[in-house]
């Protein structure tokens, strides 16, 4: 066969420029994005015309789950270090260096004192598949409010939110609310989904 | 991976025999494949849309202060109750008087309606200023203080909410929802007195 050189034009196209933007793309995404906590329990917030945004940093969240279970989160991890060294002299117990990294790992978790060292061996994917038995906060055994002081303690510019459920009953969050008052927190908010107002 | 295109992609047999100048572009298309790929993932984990937060400030707990006393011809209570009913009366109650309770629901007719005709001289009043500021001519700081005068004048509503152990959480973030729609300035969450919970009860 001799051969016959036809000039032939590639077909491959330059992709330097949509390289450019899918990376230009992607730095935007990776600068922007916040990673969704893992939270224990998924929350349906009742909706509300309120438009104030919830501020990114400094938030301790109270969650109320439909079961009228309360969790308790916070961010920072040098301050979930800090809030657990107080409530552990509070509830005269010692927890390990490994306790501790867990601890710190810890989004939100709702399992009383006394259950928090077990909880904390758990591997963190099996942490998700256990039943946590909501932080006690009635009048008799209020950790709760354990938990709110020395956290504020910790950090004083923590702004304090309650995620409720729509179908968390309303002693409950009765009894959440007077907890804070009892701790001279007199202004928190409601994390609510956006519902658009009537004219 | 990166094959190396030579020039004009002409027959592989060819290539030997021409001088090895090769092209210095590589493609790229992997690079692109792995670029989307990441974009994707970042766009379905990221949380874009921060969450609506409503502001609650409650009146300091203090054994020696003094109850806030509420004008009766103002004052209007509200009691939730299971399957998101309302009870409400007007006035203070007084020792051995009977309480006129009415029930009502959370749509549109029921407690909005109710809000907005007992509050119409703050609502209209507060329009014109809402009209100024959409267009304008005020800032919303003279906006935002007048407006707080006008719901805070001495004869407008006072509400008090209140709930029974059956009404659920949304119930709460409704009625509150509802002082915001209705500009209501003055409310306050109450516990509720066993006298009305006995009232309720039958209802």
């Amino acid at each position: 066969m001799p051969k016959v050189k036809i000039p032939r034009k590639s077909t491959s196209i330059d992709m330097t420029a949509m390289c450019d933007v899918a990376f230009l793309l992607l730095t935007f995404f990776m600068l922007t994005t916040k990673f969704k906590p893992d939270e224990p329990v998924i929350v349906d917030t009742p909706s509300s015309i309120s438009e104030i945004k919830l501020p990114d940093t400094d938030i301790l969240q109270v969650t109320i789950d439909h079961e009228s279970k309360v969790y308790f989160g916070i961010d920072g991890k040098f301050t979930r270090l800090a809030l657990l060294d107080k409530i552990a002299e509070r509830h005269k117990m010692t927890f390990t260096e490994e306790e501790k990294q867990s601890f710190s790992t810890l989004s939100s978790f709702g399992v009383p004192i006394a259950n928090l060292k077990e909880f904390l061996h758990l591997k963190p994917e099996a942490r998700n598949s256990v039943k946590q038995s909501g932080i006690p906060c009635d009048s008799l055994n209020n950790e709760l409010g354990d938990w709110i002081l020395f956290a504020r303690l910790s950090n004083p510019k923590f702004r304090i939110a309650i995620k409720g459920d729509r179908e968390s009953s309303f002693p409950v969050v009765k009894q959440v609310i007077n907890t804070l008052q009892e701790k001279k927190v007199n202004k928190f908010n409601f994390i609510t989904s956006l519902e658009n107002a009537p004219e | 991976m990166a094959e190396v295109n030579t020039e004009g992609g002409g027959k592989k047999k060819g290539k030997k025999h021409k001088t090895k100048k090769q092209s210095t572009r590589i493609d790229l298309t992997p690079m692109v494949d792995l670029g989307f790929l990441l974009i994707t993932f970042f766009m379905l984990t990221t949380t874009l849309s921060k969450p609506q937060t409503m502001e609650i400030n409650m009146p300091v707990k203090d054994q020696n202060a003094e109850d806030t006393k509420v004008k009766a011809s103002t004052a209007m209570t509200v009691i939730l109750s299971k399957n998101d009913r309302i009870f409400y009366y007007f006035g203070i109650p007084e020792e051995g008087q009977e309480l006129k309770m009415e029930v009502t629901n959370f749509g549109d007719n029921g407690i909005r309606k109710l809000l907005l005709e007992k509050n119409a001289p703050q609502i209209a009043a507060i329009k014109p200023l809402k009209a100024k500021f959409e267009n304008k001519e005020i800032t919303e700081g003279e906006y935002r203080k007048a407006a707080i005068g006008i719901k805070g004048s001495p004869n407008a509503l006072v509400v008090l909410i209140k709930s029974d152990d059956k009404s659920k959480y949304k119930n709460l973030v409704d009625i509150l929802d509802e002082m915001n729609i209705c500009n209501i300035g003055k409310y306050a969450i109450v516990d509720i007195s066993p006298v009305e919970q006995d009232l309720i009860k039958n209802l």
